[in-house]
């Protein structure tokens, strides 16, 4: 029973790890949090759906050419609108802002595509699985498995190229980072482009559990804020254990406490975390 | 000089609180579709919300995402104590519950930063939604209360639209004059110190962190006050009134309206309620301008809609701003 719901757990909290560590890279790049950040789930689902269904391209295609047209418009576009015009009146302004955005995609989308929940299919056969005495889904493992593919790639790109590296000096300290001859705009745009890219990834494992609807987002962004929060806004690492820890409590909850409220418990986790360790269980302190 | 000065400022004051008031008071007399007053106590309730998010935000710079669950929560202290207290001790009584919890709310989250907080305060509402959804056996689950009774003084009860808009009307007169008049007081221009420059308030000696606690707890009584008028307006409650949604909605209200300005707020409010009647013609795009609308706003018009109203007062006058709070 446990290492299912353990499986389980990791398989739910590597969807949420994925848009964290999105929201880290926003944050450390350009101090500003989208709030619009679930709707950026929305978007890549919908496009995946688009392109399948309506388009009639081929399972692979569809999904890489929504990560392009994801990362062309959450990314690039996004970046030279409204970051460009908000970026610098500072944060409250932007999260206001992407608030009303979110409304705007959720309602453009029940308008113009439809309210009604889509189907989508998985990457992979969902077959069930036995280990031991635990059952679980194929699609399970494999969402797991996606998540740290990514998860690594990124980490290499982060560490070993020297874009990466711009970009980690550029989250340091940004002045520092500017007078010594880093384009700090651009590293915000790559940020951009690199969230776009996250939550498109996300999107293509979160379509099949969740449908695709237009109000999809909400709870995943909001689970993202969460572990973000509680694994500590400015560190990767963190954001990844947060995102994990999230799903694995929600897991638990619904299993062992009471599934009615199994978003209030990670809530409880979140409020305690920022009475006790503001920063979050990996983050480090900020001066701001 | 200054006694002169200080003469006229009663008499402007007076003046224009009396203004307001029969302003307020006004829907119930020339409306006569019940639908027109239906929106106008819906407007006046929003003001109240909205004025005092308006402190919490405007003037407090904290974002709170709450105000949805202190609505709730003023809401349900009506329909639930309603019927053993009585309307008139309910509405005060939702306003304080709310207004404590508010200060336990905010005592811990204003260590943290402005994103946290709207971050705890989102917590807070789901929290809100998730328990008025699941304890059936006090607030009805999803079914919510029904036949929630308008108020009644004596033998006379406020049982039409038109009546029942009279005491939301008076409420929120009562509301929005305390907000102003603290506001204008030295207590309200500390906020305006900190709003401006929080390292040279601190320095002048004004205690920051209390200030913005009740700000925020401010905020928080006026939304429950608020909640309480809505249960006798509907004549019944549930659960999906208070979703997180409305908490964004009222957000959007103070800035759509324009932040920190009282009378920025009160328009936004005004917007956020009539809108929808007006753009009737736009039918489902309604929402989709709405937050358009909010979007551009932010980015041209950072100072909000009311800024609009600045300009045309600007051309008519000369003046160069019409602005109530100094």
């Amino acid at each position: 029973m446990i290492e299912q719901l353990l499986i389980k757990g990791l398989s739910l909290g590597a969807i949420y790890a994925m848009i964290a560590i999105g929201f880290c890279l926003l944050w450390q790049s350009s101090r500003l949090v989208n709030f619009a950040e679930g709707e950026f789930v929305t978007i890549p689902a919908f496009l995946m759906v688009f392109f399948y269904s309506v388009l009639k391209l081929p399972f692979a295609p569809a999904i890489i050419a929504a990560i392009i047209v994801s990362a062309f418009l959450l990314g690039f576009v996004m970046k030279k609108t409204l970051v460009d015009a908000l970026i610098a009146r500072g944060n409250t302004p932007f999260v206001v802002t992407t608030i009303a955005l979110g409304f705007l995609v959720r309602d453009s989308l029940t308008v113009f595509a439809t309210p009604e929940a889509l189907h989508f299919p998985s990457m992979i056969p969902q077959t069930p699985l036995q280990f031991g005495g635990a059952m679980f889904s194929s699609l399970d493992l494999w969402n797991i498995f996606v998540a740290a593919v990514v998860i690594v790639c990124l980490h290499l790109f982060i560490r070993k190229t020297k874009q990466g590296k711009a970009l980690q000096a550029v989250a340091q300290n940004r002045e520092a980072a500017g007078i010594m001859g880093i384009d700090v705009q651009k590293m915000i745009l790559m940020a951009f482009v690199i969230n776009a890219v996250l939550v498109a990834f996300s999107a293509s494992l979160a379509a099949p559990i969740y449908m695709v609807k237009y109000d999809m987002g909400n709870e995943l962004g909001l689970k993202a804020f969460y572990a973000a929060i509680i694994g500590g806004f400015n560190q990767v690492k963190g954001a990844l254990l947060g995102g994990l820890l999230v799903g694995l409590i929600e897991i638990f909850t619904a299993a062992y406490i009471s599934t009615q409220y199994k978003s209030g418990f990670v809530l409880i986790v979140l409020i305690a975390v920022i009475l006790f360790k503001p920063e979050g269980i990996l983050g480090t302190k900020e001066q701001l | 000089m200054d006694k002169i000065n200080q003469g006229m400022r009663w008499q402007k004051m007076v003046a224009g609180s009396l203004c307001g008031l029969v302003l307020l008071i006004l829907p119930s007399v020339i409306f006569k579709s019940q639908y027109f007053l239906y929106l106008s106590s819906l407007a006046c309730i929003y003001m109240i919300v909205s004025c005092g998010l308006n402190i919490t935000m405007g003037y407090a710079g904290q974002i709170s995402l709450a105000q949805a669950g202190f609505l709730g929560i003023g809401a349900y202290t009506g329909a639930l104590l309603g019927s053993t207290l009585g309307f008139w001790v309910t509405l005060p009584l939702g306003g304080l519950i709310a207004f404590v919890i508010g200060l336990g709310l905010g005592f811990p989250s204003l260590r943290v930063k402005t994103h946290f907080l709207a971050m705890v305060t989102i917590g807070f509402t789901v929290i809100v939604y998730l328990v008025l959804m699941n304890e059936q056996q006090w607030t009805g689950g999803p079914y919510g209360i029904f036949n929630i009774k308008k108020p009644s003084i004596g033998p006379f009860a406020f049982t039409s639209p038109a009546a029942y808009h009279i005491v939301v009307a008076v409420v929120t007169f009562i509301l929005l004059f305390f907000a102003f008049w603290a506001l204008n007081s030295p207590w309200g221009r500390a906020f305006k110190a900190i709003r401006e420059n929080e390292g040279r308030a601190e320095m002048l000696g004004v205690s920051i962190r209390n200030y913005k606690l009740m700000a925020f707890a401010i905020g928080a009584g006026y939304a429950g006050v608020a909640g309480g008028l809505i249960g006798p307006l509907f004549g019944y409650i549930d659960p999906t009134m208070f979703a997180l949604g409305f908490s964004f909605l009222f957000l959007l209200m103070v800035v759509v309206g324009g932040l920190g300005r009282f009378e920025g707020a009160l328009l936004g409010a005004i917007i956020v309620a009539i809108l929808p009647e007006t753009l009737r013609f736009a039918e489902q795009y309604y929402p989709i301008i709405f937050a358009l609308a909010a979007v551009l706003i932010m980015i041209f018009m950072p100072k909000g809609s009311v800024s609009f109203v600045d300009w045309v007062y600007k051309k008519l006058t000369g003046k160069e701003e019409l602005q109530l709070t100094k």
